[in-house]
């Protein structure tokens, strides 16, 4: 379980995660020994999976971000899997998501341009297998982006 | 701008871990240290790494849930967006915003310890906001991130 040191690295990182351990330690108030332990400790326990590189896709020019949700069809029994494997071979596609509720899946797609959204709409997208239904969203504009944690 | 094969790699190797030091990451790639570092100042520059997040296991921190709210707003234009916005952003458990079009005005990513704690997110925070009208909630099962189109 965490303590009070964990929860205080924690957001103190999540906050600037490209800080420095020893930068880190400063602000959190501990040693640059024992963040560094910590830190070791959260990512063998598995709560701390990584620190990752955020790429902007609109730098690369992938304009179009798009949030498709999928009923799959329940009645064939691998809908599920030979969904998920199919639209792992989409290069386009960012996030996969399941759910419980209305909606089976959510992917999260890019593209270039309009144009280049409908190419991959038609030919990829359509193309992956047990699709009962689909509905799309078009992401106008990120507000929050993922930060704190309330720990 | 345009990418060659080394840059791919290199955005995937730093999109798993960004915290390997450049001499690492040039022994992955052939590449030496300071002929790696002119690369990630490139793609820095140009705004195609733009930081850097952290990877958590939510459940392992004792957040066992996470919702997609889908919400619509009831009273669009008696009620500004920007008041919407600035209430929805000000709660802790609300991870993400996105401005969406389509079927919802918003979406929302919250976190809770478990359902009961989402129940009171939902009922004082989600259903209080200004101007919030019909709200479809999806619990999230797995999810997976894909490298995107830089393979």
């Amino acid at each position: 379980m965490l303590d009070d040191i964990d929860r205080r690295l924690l957001r103190h990182l999540m906050a600037d995660p490209a800080m420095a351990t020893s930068a880190l330690a400063n602000r959190a108030g501990v040693s640059p020994a024992v963040a560094a332990r910590r830190l070791d400790r959260l990512r063998d326990s598995g709560a701390l999976r990584g620190i990752r590189a955020a790429i902007d896709w609109a730098a690369l020019g992938y304009q179009v971000e798009v949030s498709l949700r999928f009923t799959l069809d329940k009645t064939v029994a691998t809908a599920f899997d030979d969904f998920l494997a199919a639209a792992r071979a989409v290069p386009e596609v960012l996030e996969i998501q399941t759910f419980l509720g209305r909606v089976d899946v959510r992917l999260s797609i890019v593209a270039r341009d309009m144009a280049h959204y409908q190419q991959i709409y038609r030919q990829k997208i359509l193309a992956l297998p047990h699709i009962a239904d689909i509905e799309s969203l078009m992401e106008l504009a990120r507000i929050k982006t993922a930060g704190q944690l309330p720990i | 701008m345009t990418l060659d094969a080394t840059d791919r790699a290199l955005l995937r190797l730093l999109e798993a871990d960004a915290t390997q030091p450049a001499s690492t990451l040039g022994r992955a790639l052939g590449l030496s240290q300071p002929a790696t570092w002119r690369r990630i100042q490139r793609l820095e520059r140009a705004g195609v790494l733009c930081g850097r997040w952290l990877d958590l296991d939510l459940e392992k921190l004792g957040f066992g849930v996470t919702v997609f709210l889908g919400v619509k707003l009831a009273t669009k234009g008696r009620v500004s967006l920007e008041d919407f916005e600035r209430a929805v952003i000000a709660i802790p458990e609300v991870q993400t915003v996105s401005h969406v079009l389509g079927l919802y005005d918003y979406r929302l990513r919250v976190v809770a310890r478990d359902l009961a704690d989402f129940e009171r997110v939902l009922r004082r925070r989600i259903m209080t906001l200004p101007g919030v009208g019909n709200v479809e909630a999806n619990v999230l099962l797995s999810e997976e991130r894909r490298p995107g189109p830089i393979c």
